[in-house]
Order: structure tokens, then C-alpha cells, then sequence
């Protein structure tokens, strides 16, 4: 064992002091035995104690009149308006309050069933590319450092022409919960673009009518 | 005739190299542990599926708790030689004409997050202990007719710039208040956040479509 051996010292003392005549072995099991206590601790505490960050970068603030504000398709606007009980409405495109008819709202949830297929069904065309990259560096048919890897990524979906313009709007009394929730989301289905959005008062009209309706039974919402 | 000679020396194993690594390793360890530090509000952060870590140093770290309460707190650079919070207290009580005393701005770098309006400061830092320290969270005032919170973050990027900011709200901390730092925060120029997340991976393939 982990041991001190010491020389027993007083061998050719003339047999006057006899106190140190036997050997001075130290255990030192326990000693060992908390070094490894402790060292299983460290090891266990340094790995975990990392927490993980979601990076999210907002448009910086821009001017009402702003002659350089991004245009987007309207078509490939896809509104979610998070709402309370982990409930999501979402409808295309935009609410324009001249026009007749307002779009309709669909109610989903955060479900692999709800709002993942509705993004991934939309993204599909991205969302096969990355998927199909990430495929390969795994089986090893391309070989690429990590950076470059997200270099690509990054290409795709800048180069995105089809995917949808994601804008989320939080409704009163949502939990901070569902506004991380659903950024995941945007990242697990990598939707290239997508914003957080104050949600206007059309819509905040729309919700409340939504909720109206189904409360009173009568289904849909026009 | 040639017999096979047995070993006659007992099997005894030399442990010395072992222990010494293990005492390497140990050492290493507790040299490079970073302890959490102890918090002053329990924060259960929603999960993600984000795999980046936070940054070592240079964080602002805004919390909002399960009540709604912001707390604020930022480190004291890459080492306790930078004396950050010490500059950023003492310029935010110059701002509000509060004397801050050499003991109290030491015992405010040892501190951590506070959610609490500048005037308490001072009892804050001066508390007995944790409890009562604790028990003074009451909410840093952050509206439009006395901003600290603005001002906090201020001084914070006028001693140093490159802060990053770290949103760590609870899970069921209502986002009409997360929402509200964040607006505070771009009034600051901020438009890069790291929402801290617990690690949850999820894996979606095409044939979820």
C-alpha cells in the first residue's frame, strides 16, 4: 500500500534508548481514500456546473420612416401569437384591418404534433438541406471541421428563398417559458429568419375574438 | 528437472504512482473549480436545446425571478483586479448622491445579484447577515420616471463596453417582465442576448414532417 517507509534510525545506538525500535510505518489508506473522495467531487462539480446559454440577437431599433427597413413577402409571413395555457394562434400573412375579411386563426400547441410539423412542413426545403449536411459529416461521407460545418449552414439559409418569415408575438400573461420555447423551436427546425414582434392591437382584436368564438361555441373564426 | 520457480516475494503492488496522480488530478481540479456562486433567488431556467456555454467573464447577468422581480448583477471582470462593480457602485452613487465607504464597496464586489432601488443600498450592503440581506429584495425600479435598472447597465458597458448580457428568467416568470428589460436593454444598444437555458436535446428528423 501507499505507505512511508522509514529506516528504523537508532540501530547502532549502544541499547540505551529503546523507544524508536519499532518501525514507523504511516498508514496512509485514509488519506488516499479522501483524495479520491475529493477528487470525484471536483470532477463531478467543474463538468456540470456550466450553464448553457440560447443566443438571440434582436433587430436593432429602427425609426418608423426608416427608408431601409427589410420588405418582406407578405406571403411568407407566418405569424404565431403566443397566448396563455401553452397555446399557440398562428395565421399567414398579414392583418391588415382596411381590408374586408381578416385571416383566420389557427390554435396549436407546443406539442411535436403542433407547431414543429406546422414549421418544419414550411421550412421543408432548409430543413432537408441542413438535415441532409449534418447526415453526411455523421455517416462520414464529407469530412469538414465544425467550423465550416456552420459556415455552410449559415450559407443555407441565408441563400433561403422559400422558407417563411417567422414573426412571434407574445399575448398577455404568457410565461417566459413559451417565448424560449418557441425560439428553440425555430432552432430545432432551422427557420432562417424569424423575430420577436410587439404584437399590435389588430391582433390582439383578433385574439380576443378568437377566444370569443370558441368560447361561445360557435368554431370558427372569421 | 527444470523446475518452474515460483516468484518468492508476496504480490505487493507499488501505489505511490497512483496516489501521486490522484493528488495531481485533485489539485488540478480544485485549482480550476468555479463554484456557482450562491444566488440570491432560485431560478428554474426553461430548457433549449442550445449546446453554447456562457461566457467566463464580463457578464451582466439579468435575472427574473418566478414573482416577477428583476435582479441585477454583473462580475467583477476577468480577475478581482479589474474592480468592476467596485466602479460601477461608486459611479451609480455619484449619480444619486450616495457615499459609498471603502468597506462597502468591498463587500459589494464580494456580493452578488440585488434587486433593490439604489437608497437601500447602503442598509443592503451594511446587513447582518444573508437572511435579512435577502429578505431586501424588494425590486430594482426600472420604469419611465426612475430607470435604474438603465442606469445600472449603463455604467456597467461605460467601464466596460464588450458586456454580455445574460437573461435568466424562470420558467414561469411572466414575459411582460423579461420583455421590459429586454426593451430596456435595447434602449441601451443592447441587441445581443444569452438567455440561459438548461440543456434538453431534441432531435427532429424529416420524417417528423
Amino acid at each position: 500500500m501507499a505507505e512511508i517507509i522509514q529506516n528504523e534510525g537508532g540501530g547502532k545506538q549502544k541499547g540505551k534508548r529503546r523507544i524508536k525500535r519499532h518501525s514507523t510505518h504511516i498508514d496512509m489508506t485514509p488519506m488516499v481514500d479522501l483524495a479520491c473522495l475529493l477528487l470525484t467531487f471536483f470532477m463531478l462539480t467543474t463538468a456540470f456546473s456550466k450553464a448553457k446559454v440560447m443566443e438571440i440577437i434582436l433587430p436593432e431599433r429602427t425609426q418608423e420612416d426608416d427608408k431601409n427597413r427589410p420588405q418582406v413577402d407578405d406571403s411568407k409571413v407566418l405569424n404565431l401569437i403566443l397566448v396563455d395555457n401553452d397555446k399557440i394562434l398562428w395565421y399567414n400573412g398579414l392583418a391588415d384591418p382596411t381590408k374586408a375579411s381578416l385571416p383566420p386563426l389557427v390554435e396549436t400547441d407546443f406539442s411535436a404534433d403542433g407547431i414543429r410539423k406546422i414549421l418544419l412542413q414550411r421550412n421543408r426545403d432548409l430543413f432537408a438541406k441542413i438535415d441532409g449536411l449534418n447526415n453526411d459529416i455523421i455517416t462520414g461521407k464529407i469530412k469538414l471541421p465544425r467550423d465550416s460545418v456552420d459556415a455552410r449552414i449559415v450559407n443555407f439559409k441565408r441563400g433561403d428563398k422559400l422558407g417563411p418569415v417567422v414573426l412571434i408575438k407574445a399575448h398577455d400573461n404568457v410565461k417566459y417559458k413559451n417565448v424560449v420555447d418557441i425560439i428553440d423551436e425555430m432552432s430545432i427546425t432551422n427557420i432562417a429568419s424569424y423575430a420577436l414582434v410587439d404584437i399590435n392591437h389588430v391582433e390582439n382584436k383578433m385574439v380576443s375574438n378568437y377566444f370569443a368564438a370558441t368560447s361561445s361555441g360557435a368554431g370558427s373564426n372569421k | 528437472m527444470g523446475k518452474i520457480k515460483m516468484a518468492k516475494n508476496p504480490p505487493k503492488i507499488d501505489m505511490t504512482p497512483m496516489v501521486d496522480l490522484f493528488f495531481l488530478l485533485l489539485i488540478f481540479f480544485i485549482l480550476t473549480a468555479t463554484f456557482r456562486p450562491q444566488e440570491a433567488v432560485a431560478v428554474d431556467t426553461p430548457s433549449s436545446n442550445s449546446n453554447t456555454t456562457t461566457p467566463e467573464s464580463h457578464v451582466i447577468t439579468l435575472t427574473v425571478s418566478k414573482d416577477n422581480l428583476v435582479f441585477f448583477n454583473i462580475d467583477n471582470g476577468t480577475d478581482s483586479s479589474e474592480h468592476l462593480r467596485a466602479k460601477v457602485l461608486q459611479a451609480m452613487g455619484s449619480q444619486y448622491s450616495i457615499r459609498f465607504t471603502p468597506a462597502e464597496i468591498k463587500r459589494f464586489e464580494a456580493l452578488n445579484s440585488f434587486s433593490l432601488p439604489i437608497a437601500k443600498m447602503k442598509d443592503w450592503l451594511d446587513a447582518k447577515d444573508a437572511k435579512t440581506r435577502d429578505a431586501m429584495h424588494t425590486g430594482l425600479p426600472m420604469d419611465s420616471t426612475d430607470n435604474q435598472l438603465l442606469m445600472w447597465i449603463r455604467f456597467a458597458r461605460q467601464y466596460y463596453p464588450d458586456f454580455e448580457v445574460a437573461l435568466k428568467g424562470d420558467r414561469d416568470a411572466d414575459y411582460k417582465e423579461v420583455k421590459k428589460v429586454i426593451d430596456i436593454l435595447q434602449d441601451n444598444n443592447v441587441n445581443k442576448f444569452n438567455l440561459t437555458t438548461n440543456l434538453e436535446a431534441d432531435k427532429v428528423t424529416l420524417d417528423n414532417i
